[in-house]
């Protein structure tokens, strides 16, 4: 059974059809890539997945269960981890207390444990510390720990991002133009990491605009223009396709 | 350090030497004086002191405005005046249960009200501040209108009657220390960064698996409650309460206080307080009526006339602004 499957989503903002009728599967374990020109839903469809945005119709499935327009923080809960576009730090956090925030959905201490900083709390307190330093270390971003979140550079505030979001203990990761801003040494250094990512069991989903990150990357791609699919399979396959070259490669391929 | 009861309760207190000094120095006050003026702005500093703490932990690191917390500090003056005056219920329980009712009415209306951002929140807040005060006044059979309730009596537990100044700062400034010490243990907490976090992005914060309208809702029953256990407190100091103590104009101060002190740390809400108990007595010296006047313009001040660019009051500015778009 798919981890991730997408039904029929649509979603309609006034008059605009920012998604029509959108399907596919995401397979454990993939590497899955979403692409495709400005305005095409990309990002909408990753806020319709993780509950951001309830769809206007269709169904987002979590192997096999109905997840449709549940809660944010509840498709967190359920393992749907994602980074944003436009970043969307704490930036009045320290780097490590951005992370921090991300052990939210894996630690339980109530009001009163952390009025009275509890055994338990300060267990977990330290267990979170603990997790939050390794998921950093899976970005390479250690010895940023106690910078403050906006003396980042802009591709380590992705990085960042993605270090949040790993410390949710995600099966699925939702990455939205990971590569943004980066050059092609960083972006070397990214695959990397999202390789290893995916080798240590999450699953991956992303938007992104640099080609040969995509092809390099994905085992598979889908393509929407226009809010609604017109091409999805293996990269090869992809740029091979007469619609997809006509929408969107051809300019940026050359 | 090992074990034991000192080491456990060295970390409940975290090692924090401004604390330990703030708490020495306020404490020590009644041993250097006797004067019941100055006592009387030290018992009233240290309920403001409450309410600001728990305004701060609501404006400064959930960012989400009130302009109606006075509304909660007279739910609890009444509450305990009409419990204690009216049901002769005992002052402790009277508190308790003023305090619970606060919670209970700023859960019922923070559901709407928290989904509202920015000038919205601050409306609707206002709204219900309104609400409370223009019932003080008109419910008579229960509050006295605008004469208000006299005759509540001193706190008071077993041999120790509070109605001695001295005795009473020692116990209200203990209550109103340890609850800025569990606020500081708040922030530095799972639930504090969570609410910190969603001030600055409530879409991202649930990306992350935080609940933000509950924990919303929370941090805004809490500052209720701190509220309301302020006023239980001066209601039982002042021995009267009557409805112009509970106006928009309160809001609005405590509201400032929190902003002159700053959204960076709780600390903030100690000089804030301390502005706005210290500033009106030195005023008063001068001129009884521009007490208004100097708030007034002082807040129009900071609000319109300062350029900002960081500062609690760009922040200010910034959440006023309202909602983030996806
Ligand atoms: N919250 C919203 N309200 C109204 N319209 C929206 C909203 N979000 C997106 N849109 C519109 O939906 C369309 C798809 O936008 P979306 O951001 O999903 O595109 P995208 O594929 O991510 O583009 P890009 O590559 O530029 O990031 C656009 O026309 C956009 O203006
Ligand atoms: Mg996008």
């Amino acid at each position: 059974m798919a981890l991730l499957t997408l039904e029929g989503v649509s979603m309609r903002f006034g008059g605009l059809d920012a998604l029509q009728d959108v399907g596919f599967h995401l397979h454990e374990q993939q590497i899955k890539a979403l692409i495709g020109p400005n305005g095409a839903g990309k990002t909408t469809l990753f806020n319709c997945i993780t509950g951001a945005l309830r769809p206007t119709a269709g169904r987002v499935l979590l192997e096999g269960r109905d997840v449709t327009a549940w809660p944010a923080h509840r498709m967190c809960h359920e393992g749907v981890g994602r980074t944003f576009q436009h970043s969307r730090l704490f930036d009045d956090m320290s780097v490590l207390e951005n992370v921090m925030v991300g052990r939210h959905a894996r630690t339980s201490a109530g009001l009163l444990s952390a009025f009275l900083r509890l055994p338990r709390h300060r267990r977990e307190e330290a267990e979170s510390r603990q997790a939050a330093m390794d998921a950093l270390w899976r970005v390479d971003l250690v010895d940023r720990a106690d910078q403050p979140a906006s003396s980042l550079p802009l591709g380590e505030r992705h990085l960042l991002e993605m270090a949040r979001a790993l410390a949710t203990e995600p099966r699925i990761l939702l990455l939205d133009e990971p590569a943004a801003g980066l050059n092609d040494e960083e972006t070397e250094r990214l695959a990397t990491s999202v390789r290893r990512i995916r080798d240590e069991g999450v699953t991956i989903l992303l938007v992104e605009h640099d080609m040969g990150f995509v092809m390099d990357i994905s085992d598979e791609v889908v393509v929407l223009d226009y809010g609604r699919k017109i091409a999805e399979g293996p990269p090869l396959m992809i740029q091979a396709d007469e619609e997809v070259i006509r929408a969107y490669l051809g300019e940026e391929l050359e | 350090m090992s074990g034991g009861t000192s080491s456990r309760v060295s970390r409940f207190v975290p090692r924090n030497w401004s604390f330990a000094v703030l708490a020495v120095a306020v404490l020590l006050v009644p041993a250097f004086t006797r004067d019941t003026y100055i006592l009387s702005i030290f018992a009233f500093m240290a309920t403001r002191f409450m309410v600001v703490v728990g305004l701060w932990l609501l404006l400064g690191l959930a960012g989400q405005i009130s302009l109606g917390h006075a509304a909660f500090v007279g739910l609890g003056a009444y509450g305990s005046a009409i419990l204690v005056t009216r049901a002769d219920v005992n002052p402790w329980l009277a508190l308790v249960m003023s305090a619970v009712l606060a919670a209970a009415i700023a859960g019922l209306i923070g559901i709407p009200t928290l989904k509202l951002k920015g000038h919205y929140l601050a409306m609707a807040t206002m709204g219900f501040g309104e609400i409370i005060h223009i019932l003080l006044i008109q419910l008579k059979g229960l509050t006295n209108g605008t004469d208000g309730i006299t005759g509540i009596p001193p706190l008071s537990l077993g041999p120790l009657n509070f109605s001695d100044p001295r005795l009473y700062h020692l116990l209200v400034w203990v209550v109103a220390l340890i609850f800025f010490l569990l606020a500081l243990n708040l922030t530095n907490s799972r639930l504090g960064r969570a609410l910190q976090a969603l001030r600055r992005s409530e879409v991202a914060a649930q990306s992350l698996g935080v609940d933000t309208s509950w924990r919303k809702l929370q941090v805004f029953m809490l500052s209720a409650v701190a509220a309301s256990i302020a006023g239980s407190f001066d209601a039982h100091y002042v021995q009267f309460v009557s409805p112009d103590s509970f106006t928009l104009n309160v809001s609005v101060i405590l509201v400032c206080s929190v902003v002159i002190g700053g959204f960076r740390s709780v600390w903030g809400a100690v000089w804030g307080t301390l502005l706005i108990t210290i500033l009106p007595e030195i005023i008063k010296r001068f001129n009884e009526d521009a007490v208004n006047l100097v708030f007034g313009l002082l807040i129009i001040v900071i609000v319109v006339l300062l350029p900002v660019k960081s500062g609690p009051l760009a922040r200010l500015q910034l959440l006023l602004r309202g909602r983030e778009r996806l």
